[in-house]
């Protein structure tokens, strides 16, 4: 005969140790890499061979878990890049020689792809990281071995490294241009929606200080973790609030759940319209919920007019990609190859050193328009644009800059942005 | 006013939801001792019949209505299928069975992610779009059906266990297997459809769920822990504590999300159940049985 009370007790004890080990799992994959931070003595000697007639190149995209609706493109649309520069004649008449690793969304993951594609595959540059945790597991380990990582996504700024180049936007080049076209639309009151890690903290701790010297008052402020879908109670927040605007720093799939409860809520975009700087084109049909109206700020739309733009698309169209859209971060991805191409023929070596010194005022005709590497700080110059999405689920220009916007990652160019508060960021940044 | 109001309404809801994913918990592991970590996927599994449905009924709101009948059915299959293949063997072992369904869990989840177009949610029924004024508070009807959904499965759940013969059957199985089968009572029958109706009931709950958010591999994981804390804190083996538990669970989030934060709410929260089950191990309620513990 069984004994039910005994079993219900082990059940108990049972159910006890697995959230705990479930708990401890979550927040262990959450953390990146505590790889020693600090500069090796000396970098390994590289062990990089271009003596024949290819060259390899690493890409690190998610191909598994929660990022691979986004980093699957991105590893698509460099692999297209490379097909497109070997059809040319490759990089100093090299032929490119993929090698895909699977990130798999676990930032150590990516770290470990990294050494293993610098050390075991010999891979010339590395390409690829869409999170920001990613880059920051990766950043140490090309440090290390004085490698080079190209990273394509917007991100949060308050960093620079010799050993990485970011193709897509620093704040100044996406958030400041955002809160610039908010005052020109007469904004006064904002409300500020993120998830809860180090892009948005970061993101609205600087909006926070550019709208007191704009004169755009924040009426609230919240964060969801990024693996909880559910934003209502939130939104009853800004239903109370009232904000002329939101500015949604929400990343991921989260931001499904923050529109379906701003549209069960009943707010609307013609009375409390969102700015986003996470939603593309890509996202925008997939929200579970009608976003027309709503806006966003990159630096590359689908529909920005350029010959650069228009051979993208056609080619994207025709390679067999996982869609038939084109985004912001897709954009850098391919860019970045491009760019790799032309300051290594510039430096007339694959030497990581020898590529540092040649880049600066290396420029690419991208879709976006041309973009020029700063040598200094490793970003590149940008235009910025506003886009607010139409029927199609296209971006319409709303807004943009006057001209490319120089990357000023450490906001150095800003009196408002106090050096106190830039210390304390990059150290809470890690 | 609606200060107050907006995460009573908001927080009852989200019981409503939670309620949906333990009252499944409540019948496999409350009345049968097993603990089905796979649970929180066929929950997942209730989202992708939405999906599904959603692609070939064009209208959203039958859509909505043709999946839940579906969701249950699929969710409840698998269960049944889980139970034939794996759990039947282990139901003196519940540690061996919380392994071997965290395993089934990890499979479900990859096969999801490999087969679900990633990123597309489920659309918004258009039904659900409006709001109902409450004390000044624009109360989304989309909560309002999460709760009638939650009151129908539970009255269901609920009728099916005091008022008919097969309750009685289960019932009588969970107080004494022995007893129930000298009885005439075929209790691997009984053990098979209990499974089926629980896991069914996660279906309910992933439609449920699938109009809060997106759907994602995750989707299953966020509701399973609590779940479990739910159906642990209720007290084992009776429904009214699991109804309870929820509510509060899901009240008691919703008042702290509003007075700190998102994230801090679900800190704080945990770390009340967890205290409160220091203080009542046995949960809210516990069921006196003459077995011979």
């Amino acid at each position: 005969m069984r004994n039910h009370t005994t079993i219900r007790r082990r059940a108990f004890a049972a159910a006890s140790v697995l959230v705990f080990t479930l708990t401890t799992a979550a927040c262990g994959g959450a953390k990146a890499t505590d790889d020693d931070d600090k500069p090796a003595a000396k970098p390994a000697e590289s062990c990089v061979d271009v003596s024949g007639d290819t060259v390899k190149l690493g890409f690190v995209n998610s191909l598994t878990g929660a990022m691979a609706i986004s980093e699957k493109t991105v590893s698509s649309v460099l692999g297209m890049a490379a097909e497109e520069i070997n059809a040319s004649g490759g990089i100093m008449g090299k032929k490119i020689e993929p090698v895909q690793e699977d990130g798999a969304t676990d930032w150590p993951t990516f770290a470990e792809k990294t050494e293993k594609l610098l050390t075991d595959d010999c891979v010339a540059a590395v390409f690829g990281g869409w999170t920001s945790s990613s880059r920051k597991a990766m950043k140490p380990v090309v440090e290390k071995h004085n490698g080079l990582l190209f990273y394509p996504v917007q991100y949060e700024g308050l960093e620079a490294s010799k050993n990485i180049y970011y193709t897509g936007a620093t704040t100044n080049q996406q958030i400041l241009p955002a809160m610039e076209f908010l005052k020109a639309e007469g904004v006064k009151t904002l409300f500020l929606a993120g998830s809860d890690y180090v892009f948005p903290r970061t993101a609205n701790a600087i909006i926070k200080l550019y709208a007191a010297e704009l004169g755009i008052e924040i009426v609230g402020e919240e964060y969801v973790p990024l693996d909880k879908d559910d934003w209502t109670t939130q939104v009853s927040k800004i239903v109370k609030a009232k904000p002329d605007f939101i500015f949604n720093t929400i990343n991921g799939s989260s931001n499904v759940g923050f529109v379906k409860a701003y549209t069960d809520a009943g707010l609307k975009a013609e009375t409390t319209p969102i700015i986003s700087v996470s939603i593309a084109e890509e996202e925008a049909p997939n929200m579970g919920a009608s976003v027309e109206g709503q806006y966003a700020a990159w630096n590359y739309f689908q529909s920005v007019e350029s010959p650069a733009n228009e051979k993208f698309i056609k080619d994207w169209v025709a390679y067999d990609g996982p869609s038939d859209v084109t985004s912001d971060p897709m954009e850098a991805a391919y860019i970045s190859l491009y760019l790799y191409k032309a300051m290594v023929e510039k430096a007339g070596s694959f030497d990581v050193d020898k590529i540092n010194e040649a880049a600066d005022g290396v420029s690419f005709d991208a879709p976006e328009g041309k973009v020029v590497i700063d040598g200094e700080n490793h970003h590149i110059s940008k235009p910025g644009l506003i886009g607010k999405i139409n029927a199609d689920n296209q971006f319409d220009v709303v807004w943009s800059s006057d001209a490319p916007i120089e990357p000023d990652p450490f906001l150095k160019g800003y009196d408002w942005f106090p050096e106190s508060t830039r210390d304390a960021l990059v150290k809470a940044a890690g | 006013m609606d200060s107050l109001i907006a995460p009573f309404l908001n927080g009852t809801a989200d019981g409503a939801l939670l309620l949906i994913a333990a009252l499944g918990l409540a019948l496999t592991f409350g009345q049968m001792g097993v603990i089905n970590m796979a649970h929180g996927e066929f929950l997942l599994a209730g989202a992708v019949c939405a999906f599904w449905t959603q692609q070939v009924v064009a209208s959203t709101d039958v859509s909505i209505l043709v999946a839940l009948p579906v969701a249950f059915v699929v969710a409840g299959l698998l269960g049944l299928v889980l139970e034939a293949t794996i759990l039947q063997w282990m139901y003196d072992r519940p540690l061996d069975t919380l392994l071997a369904t965290v395993g089934v869990s990890l499979a479900l989840q990859q096969i999801f992610l490999q087969n679900y177009p990633s990123g597309v949610p489920v659309e918004k029924p258009s039904l659900l779009d409006g709001q109902i004024d409450v004390l000044g508070y624009a109360w989304p009807l989309r909560q309002v059906f999460t709760i009638v959904l939650a009151v129908a499965c539970l009255a269901a759940l609920g009728a099916l266990l005091k008022y008919s013969s097969f309750g009685r059957r289960i019932r009588a199985t969970v107080q004494n297997r022995a007893l129930a089968e000298t009885l005439g009572v075929a209790t691997r029958s009984v053990d098979r459809m209990t499974f089926f109706i629980g896991s069914g009931l996660a279906g309910i709950g992933g439609v449920a769920a699938s109009l809060i958010g997106g759907t994602n591999s995750q989707m299953g994981t966020r509701y399973i822990i609590l779940a479990f804390l739910v159906v642990v804190a209720g007290g084992l083996g009776q429904l009214r504590g699991t109804v309870i538990a929820a509510w509060t669970v899901g009240v008691v989030t919703a008042y702290l999300a509003d007075w700190t934060t998102g994230s801090l709410a679900q800190v704080i929260t945990f770390v009340l159940v967890v205290v409160f089950l220091q203080v009542r191990p046995n949960g809210l309620f516990t069921v006196r049985t003459r077995g011979l513990a």
